[in-house]
């Protein structure tokens, strides 16, 4: 069962859409898996053989609990879908206690209570313990988890178990992660021209959205800036991540709100990833994501777009580090060489983990990605 | 299943085992029982009463009192190619005989570089609870479990009782068996068609959710008590039948724990140095992080197991203080 | 195309957009995005589906035309024979 975020503890088996025998290619789905943020494509990383299926569909196991056997992988078995739950630097099953161990206070818990308790990001110090000698057992850990949510029946999204996820992951980094917070305000009229321009020659399929020159801008600052794009892990601190997975924020209808990745953002064109994001927001309200989407992100941007508020600072999804917010365009009086015009501006925001980067640094990268849509002919 | 296995008897341990002696000496002609007063006494514990008459002095040997001697000539034998089975009167009387079992039965496969090997078997009681004291009584059973080349059983059953010895005989390798001497006397139903059974599997004797309680033996009759007390308290044991004592199930032991979360070793053994002691460090190793308690130990007292009838009950792992345990590591 | 038809045409697409939403039930003035919860990229895809379902190709000056269903009706009565 993959991890598919820090505050993931247990999936349940939908369907396998692979049986034993299949020959299974990278990038396949093998199956479907129910989690909080509903029904999640799980894809298969290797090639080789669907051998036996270890759990039987409807059934809910924990994170980590190998699903299948892949035979015929260089010459040994291999567990279904590992890369999905290595690839995230969340808490794995290999370091469970990390993200709760506090130093210096000791909390009297039992293995099987913290190993819980890491998986779905729970703080143990408010828990009350009725174990041996007081200890907080997994019955205590379960029921804390339980009492947010009913399990639901139905297929796709639950939004109460998503909340509590939100919550989970939300509560863990403002906890964990000391922010801090940058703004500027981007002149948007050159973006903007630009935008009319070519849609005007565009079919309405084949139009573009602003949000596709600032997710490109935004790709092509952390390029340079690196610092801002990767995971913060406790212990072992910061580690950059090479390729550039923008984390989308998508609103859910009803409440609720899932940051599937576009991968690769810097390497796609405009079309490609105008493609992308309507690919991606149609699946997520559907609640047909694929694993790797939610465990993937490097960095989070969220936008509220042209219904929202001129700014909005964002809380940082762990184990990254970044998260960009970027406001409504709205036409504002501003100082252009020595005379007050009115253009569309946006107001883009960063908050970031401070044990990573500093303001110094924020700020450069906040002006380079203003730099970067004031040419939006070169993205 | 055939109409003769569906057919059930009732029948004691010590019937069981006397039905597998039987069984081997009427299967191959290569299997003989020696040791001390099992031919016209009929064994200590009454196990080979009537086999000399049946079989004859050439296959029903009586020995003198003589441990390290008739457990040597059982070795030779089965190197050459006989298929002894030694009975010695009781574990603490085989410490005579450990030279034997040790640096010969044990190690002659590994030092011949598989050249030769020791098909040997050697029945022995072991365990408390007959007034029998301090030099008759013990369990030492996880001293052989710690020797390599040698395989450890403990039937507690009467199935297995009746089913070990000739899969035991089929070893190509020397294998001890335990039977403690408190389930002689306990009776049960079995099917006439049973035989032989495997060696290599411990066996859930009882399905719970909220502890394991890991036995073996003598002991096996009291976690089943102590897991029926358990359950009228709400709480459900599963019990494990460790059958083997070398090599340990770690995969069902493990399994077991890994669902209930709690472990309780019930071992007649000491608790120093013990096979409750080694079992606890594999499910440290191997579950740690399914763990909800500490392993907790049910073991005999740490002294020579008394004579009088109170001590030495008091001295030994009994129902109540399995439940104790059991309601520790609940919480 | 009658109006009658061209309100029908712009429920079913909204409700395509929205399904967990009854578009038929909204305010007809109603700007869409609110009473909807839809977003900029819901809105591209309703132009989009119009065109592909009328065959109207409404440029971006002319969406704030189609905030509201009765709104979007008038425009596309004028667009469509």
């Amino acid at each position: 069962m993959p991890s598919l975020g820090a505050d993931m503890e247990a999936g349940t088996l939908v369907e396998w859409l692979k049986q034993p025998g299949d020959k299974l290619h990278h990038g396949d789905i093998i199956a479907v898996v129910e989690t909080e943020k509903g029904a999640i494509e799980v894809e298969i990383f290797m090639d080789g053989i669907m051998g036996r299926q270890l759990i039987a569909p409807h059934t809910k196991v924990p994170v980590g609990t190998p699903l299948a056997i892949i035979e015929g992988v260089a010459g040994e078995q291999a567990k279904a879908a590992p890369k999905a739950a290595e690839a995230p630097p969340a808490p794995a099953v290999s370091k469970p206690i990390a993200p709760t161990a506090a130093p210096g206070a000791a909390i009297r818990a039992t293995p099987a209570a913290r190993k819980a308790a890491a998986a779905r990001g729970l703080a143990l110090d408010g828990l009350a313990g009725t174990g041996p000698e007081g200890a907080i057992q997994l019955a205590d850990v379960e029921r804390e988890l339980s009492a947010a949510g009913a399990p639901a029946a139905r297929k796709g999204l639950d939004l109460d178990k998503m909340r509590h996820a939100i919550a989970a992951a939300m509560t863990r980094s403002k906890r964990d992660i000391p922010h801090y917070y940058l703004a500027t305000t981007i002149d948007m009229s050159r973006a903007l021209a630009w935008l009319a321009a070519t849609n005007a020659a565009r079919a309405p399929e084949a139009r573009l959205l602003p949000a596709v020159l600032t997710l490109k801008a935004v790709a092509a600052a952390l390029r340079r800036y690196p610092k801002f794009n990767g995971f913060y892990n406790d212990p072992g601190g910061f580690v950059a991540r090479e390729p550039i997975h923008i984390g989308t924020a998508i609103a859910i209808r009803g409440g609720g709100l899932v940051s599937p990745a576009i991968h690769d953002c810097d390497r796609l064109s405009l079309d490609e990833l105008m493609a992308k994001l309507r690919d991606l927001a149609a699946r997520a309200r559907d609640g047909r994501l694929r694993s790797s989407e939610l465990t993937d992100p490097t960095i989070t941007v969220s936008s509220l777009g042209e219904r929202g508020v001129e700014s909005l600072y964002g809380v940082i999804y762990p184990p990254q580090v970044a998260i960009v917010g970027l406001g409504k365009i709205v036409p504002r009086p501003i100082a252009v060489e020595d005379k007050i015009e009115v253009r569309p501006v946006m107001a883009a925001t960063l908050a970031a983990d401070h044990r990573v980067s500093d303001g110094h640094l924020g700020s450069l990268f906040l002006n380079a990605v203003d730099a970067r849509l004031q040419e939006p002919e070169k993205l | 299943m055939s109409a003769a296995a569906e057919m059930v008897a009732e029948v004691t341990y010590r019937d069981a085992c006397r039905m597998a002696l039987r069984d081997a000496l009427v299967r191959d002609t290569r299997v003989f029982l020696m040791g001390e007063d099992v031919g016209h006494y009929g064994g200590c514990y009454a196990v080979s009463k009537g086999l000399l008459e049946e079989f004859g002095p050439e296959r029903i040997r009586d020995t003198p009192l003589s441990e390290s001697g008739f457990t040597g000539i059982g070795i030779g034998a089965a190197m050459n190619g006989m298929r002894p089975i030694v009975e010695i009167m009781t574990v603490n009387f085989a410490l005579l005989a450990l030279d034997q079992i040790v640096n010969n039965a044990a190690t002659i496969r590994h030092m011949s570089g598989g050249q030769f090997g020791v098909p040997l078997v050697i029945r022995m009681a072991t365990g408390a609870g007959r007034q029998l004291a301090a030099q008759h009584s013990h369990s030492l059973e996880g001293w052989f479990a710690h020797v390599p080349g040698l395989k450890v059983l403990a039937p507690a059953t009467i199935e297995d009782a009746r089913g070990m010895l000739w899969t035991a005989i089929e070893d190509p390798d020397p294998v001890l068996i335990f039977e403690h001497v408190m389930l002689y006397n306990s009776g049960g139903p079995l099917a006439a068609g049973a035989g032989a059974v495997p060696i290599d599997k411990a066996a859930i004797r009882r399905a719970g959710q909220n502890v394991s309680l890991i036995t073996y033996g003598g002991s096996l009759p009291k976690a089943l008590k102590a897991a029926e007390e358990l359950a009228g308290q709400g709480i459900e044991a599963e019990v494990v039948d460790l059958r083997t004592l070398r090599p340990l199930d770690d995969e069902t032991i493990c399994a077991s724990v890994a669902k209930t979360r709690r472990a309780v070793i019930v071992d007649e053994g000491w608790c120093s140095g013990s096979l409750a002691a080694e079992i606890s460090a594999r499910i440290m190793e191997k579950v740690f992080w399914s763990l909800d308690a500490p392993v907790a130990r049910v073991c005999s007292a740490e002294v020579p197991i008394p004579y009088p009838e109170h001590l030495e009950q008091a001295a030994l792992p009994q129902v109540p203080a399995i439940v104790a345990a059991a309601k520790g590591v609940v919480g | 195309m009658t109006d009658t038809e061209l309100r029908i045409s712009v429920i079913a697409e909204l409700g395509n957009i929205a399904p967990e939403t009854d578009a038929g039930s909204i305010d007809p003035d109603a700007d869409l995005r609110e009473a909807l919860d839809i977003d900029s990229l819901d809105f591209l895809n309703f132009i989009a589906a119009l065109h592909k379902r009328l065959g109207v190709e409404v440029p971006e000056s002319d969406y704030a035309k189609l905030l509201t269903l009765n709104g979007a009706v008038r425009y596309l009565a004028t667009k469509t024979p």
